[in-house]
């Protein structure tokens, strides 16, 4: 602060400094346009107090984690690329989010966001990751999809199978701070490894700001087209600065393994079909990955990661594998019964509509996925899947013959072993 | 955003071509002035309290625009942003107001006794009367650009000025985060309370930050006079009251701003005003005066009648719907307002809205007759 008053006195004239105490009448600089230069930021300082956002109405975890204190040692804080605190809660500050839903309400700039402010991300990390405490623990990293058990699952029930997961490129900032040169770096850089894949990945890009129209309405009725974002916990964040610029979607020609450009990450890439061949759809998935990384690195790039916090993405949520992998279930009789939900909760499993987050199941076929993202490895998570919705359709069978399901407890049907800590995370 | 203007800098590593926007589908002000010479001359500057370039017209960037409605495109962040990024601000603002000068000044006059007539507007199709304006504190950066710390003593400030009013401008505070259920009841059918913006517009600007952390209405016990705290501008005042006295709205209005006036100054925060651009205000479509005087008429015969956008135009005068900008009208019922800010007084505004519609409806009245208006329409003013 007192540097600040020191360049005021010495670069403007006729300037009168009032009171600078937070709180009261405010203080005030009398600029005179003529005197003003551009170039050296001076910005009037509030002391933190002044400044920290009003959370009394908040449900978020950044809400639940952002004390005073947090916020007045890391609000004069920027990382090297110069986001800042006030940028990364911003989104937390406008959503207060759901009293059922607890939403994450901050997001990173960049990779060195989660090591700047790791005062607050940390004890988000914590509560949002069930417990995972990046500080002292490591994230457990395993493309292998040779590891996986049975993973067909039965077609008169499992519709459609899916993997996703999401990839930023390391040296670039993140969809909420980049600049549009960084973006179009992004997408330059994805796209030209993109065209190196072969065989049955190989594929086309379609950019968001020159696709026909025509193409526009095949990836529409494909399902693969992405919109702008309208949900104020991604605008919030300033995701969709600068839309459609250097944004697209590319596909394989069998249209099994999708990879979104400049979305809420750098890259979401998704492997799907019809039917219940999870274990292909990772296998794929897999494949694909480690191919686009190896075609990355040979042009001196690679993806952000480290043992700690696993693969780097934008929503701490997503931290880790970053991995949601899920089928479209016919569930009628068991979404119906009221142990459903506790059933879920003790598989590790969510459901969502069949519309994705935020939809309602329609004619009892639910979108069903892994809870966890950090804290166990790809393979593990998809496992998990894998025998959780066998038990799930199990149990359906049984409801349709007049029987009873049997109860799950933990460990009994489900053979992995899953993190230690209780309680829910939602 | 406020503060982490280091992010500035960093994107000067990047070339001009790199970082300029795509504008080939925009249709707004800013996207016709914006070129890749002046991008690359004003993106490494910031003013004072640090508002860049990208912060000004990244609401441009982000809302093409209307094939039809010409936008703004583009911001201020505080005072200095006028003077800084002048080289874009001052076409944009000459396309925008007329062909407006750099070097013209503009002329204030809220001395209300110079308004002729304007008390006899007839009540059987005037139904309410209207006059808005906005101000900005002079020492604050302005909505798009200010923090919680800055929005806050804004709003402290504003506070304490408005309830030293009394006489007719006695009234109250009401903060929008901790109004109760009834009072925000009564607001809404006051048809006082204003919502988080939820037009892109202003969004993709970052107006609505934080909201409703410093945001509030005031307005006077009478329900004539009223302010409101934070929106789009520091303050937007309204002085309003059903049926076609406009000459007192509009005294009221004038007398009402500058008693406040005169409190900012005591505190040393008058208003941001200087006599090439009027009031500053946060979107330059509402420099100069950032008066907007209307009311709500019906004209269902005139309003069908061919002429009736030529005549509009010609009593410079603009129509909405009676629910406000980018709707429509019902029944009939049209808000009609003066179309210009800059280059022209309060009065000489106000003006032309008591003379126009006092115009039309006598235009109305001839129409329910069946009789021609040909006659009647009047040159370019």
């Amino acid at each position: 602060m007192a540097s600040s008053f020191t360049r005021i006195l010495s670069s403007k004239r006729n300037v009168g400094i009032l009171s600078l105490v937070g709180g009261s009448v405010a203080a005030g600089f009398l600029l005179h346009r003529e005197h003003v230069t551009a170039g050296e930021p001076l910005r009037r300082r509030y002391p933190a107090s002044a400044e920290y956002p009003d959370l009394r109405k908040h449900n978020n975890c950044m809400a639940s984690n952002l004390t005073p204190a947090i916020y007045a040692k890391l609000c004069d804080k920027a990382t090297p690329n110069g986001y800042t605190l006030d940028q990364a809660i911003q989104t937390g500050v406008d959503n207060p989010g759901h009293p059922f839903i607890k939403t994450v309400g901050l997001v990173a700039g960049d990779e060195e966001s989660y090591e700047v402010f790791a005062d607050l991300l940390d004890p988000v990390i914590k509560e949002r990751h069930n417990g995972y405490d990046p500080q002292v623990m490591k994230h457990p990293t395993d493309l292998n999809a040779t590891k996986i058990q049975s993973g067909v699952f039965d077609e008169r029930y499992v519709l459609s199978s899916r993997v996703r997961t999401g990839r930023s490129i390391r040296g670039l900032s993140l969809p909420p701070a980049c600049t549009r040169a960084e973006r179009r770096e992004v997408e330059r850089v994805v796209v030209d490894a993109l065209s190196g894949l072969k065989g049955d990945l190989t594929g086309k890009y379609y950019s968001l700001t020159l696709m026909t129209e025509q193409e526009q309405q095949q990836l529409i009725d494909d399902h693969f087209l992405f919109d702008k974002p309208v949900s104020p916990l991604l605008t919030c964040a300033g995701m969709a600065r600068d839309w459609p610029d250097a944004r697209g979607i590319w596909h394989n020609n069998e249209k099994t393994f999708l990879i979104w450009i400049n979305e809420e990450d750098h890259t979401r890439v998704i492997s799907m079909e019809k039917g219940g061949n999870m274990k292909r759809v990772f296998e794929r998935f897999c494949r694909g990955l480690k191919e686009v990384e190896r075609l990355i690195q040979e042009r001196g790039w690679e993806f952000m990661w480290n043992e700690r916090l696993g693969y780097i993405l934008t929503c701490p949520s997503n931290l880790g594998t970053g991995l949601r992998a899920g089928v479209h279930v016919k569930l009628p009789r068991l979404s119906k019964d009221p142990r459903f939900s506790k059933i879920l909760d003790s598989l590790r499993l969510q459901k969502r509509g069949t519309g994705g987050v935020d939809t309602a199941a329609v004619g009892g076929v639910f979108d069903i996925s892994n809870l966890d993202r950090l804290g166990q490895s790809e393979v593990q998570l998809v496992q998990t899947v894998i025998d959780g919705v066998n038990y799930l359709i199990e149990c359906e069978k049984r409801l349709e013959k007049g029987q009873d399901i049997k109860m799950c407890s933990s460990g009994s049907n489900v053979p992995n072993t899953h993190l230690a800590g209780s309680g829910s995370v939602l | 955003m406020p503060f982490g203007n280091t992010h500035n800098n960093f994107k000067l590593n990047y070339k001009v071509d790199e970082e300029f926007p795509d504008l080939s589908k925009h249709n707004n002000h800013m996207a016709k002035v914006l070129t890749k010479e002046i991008y690359g001359k004003l993106r490494d500057k910031q003013t004072p309290s640090g508002y860049t370039l990208d912060d000004v017209i990244q609401t441009g960037i982000d809302n093409p625009g209307h094939p039809f409605i010409m936008t703004v495109g583009c911001v201020a962040g505080d005072e200095e942003s006028y003077e800084v990024f002048k080289e874009l601000l001052d076409p944009v603002i000459s396309d925008r107001h007329g062909g407006y000068k750099p070097t013209d000044k503009h002329k204030t006059d809220l001395n209300f006794e110079n308004l002729k007539g304007g008390d006899d507007l007839d009540p059987n199709y005037v139904l309410s009367s209207r006059v808005r304006t906005g101000r900005s504190i002079k020492g604050y950066t302005l909505p798009p650009h200010n923090s919680r710390g800055e929005r806050r003593a804004i709003e402290k400030l504003a506070v304490e000025a408005l309830t030293s009013l009394d006489g007719e401008f006695k009234g109250k505070y009401y903060p929008l985060k901790s109004m109760t259920d009834a009072e925000q009841e009564q607001l809404i059918n006051d048809h006082f309370l204003f919502d988080k913006p939820v037009s892109p517009l202003l969004t993709c600007a970052g107006m609505a930050r934080d909201w409703p952390d410093g945001r509030g209405i005031w307005h006077n016990d009478d329900k004539t006079f009223l302010v409101w705290g934070n929106e789009e501008d520091h303050l937007r005042v309204i002085s309003k009251q059903k049926a076609g006295n406009m000459r007192e709205v509009f005294r009221r209005f004038c007398v009402g701003l500058q008693k406040i006036e005169e409190i900012f100054k005591k505190h040393n925060h008058g208003f941001m005003w200087n006599e090439h651009l009027g009031y500053i205000l946060t979107c330059p479509s509402n420099l100069g005066t950032g008066l907007r005087g209307g009311v709500h008429v019906k004209l269902p015969k005139l309003s069908t009648h061919p002429k009736f956008e030529e005549i509009l135009t010609r009593l410079r005068l603009q129509k909405r719907g009676t629910g406000g900008v980018d709707t429509a009208s019902v029944g009939g019922v049209f808000d009609i307002s003066n179309a210009d800010r800059l280059g022209s007084s309060e009065v000489e505004q106000v003006q032309l809205v008591v003379d126009g519609v006092k115009l039309m409806v006598e235009m109305e009245k001839k129409l329910e007759k069946g009789e021609a208006i040909d006659g009647m329409i009047p040159a370019q003013k």
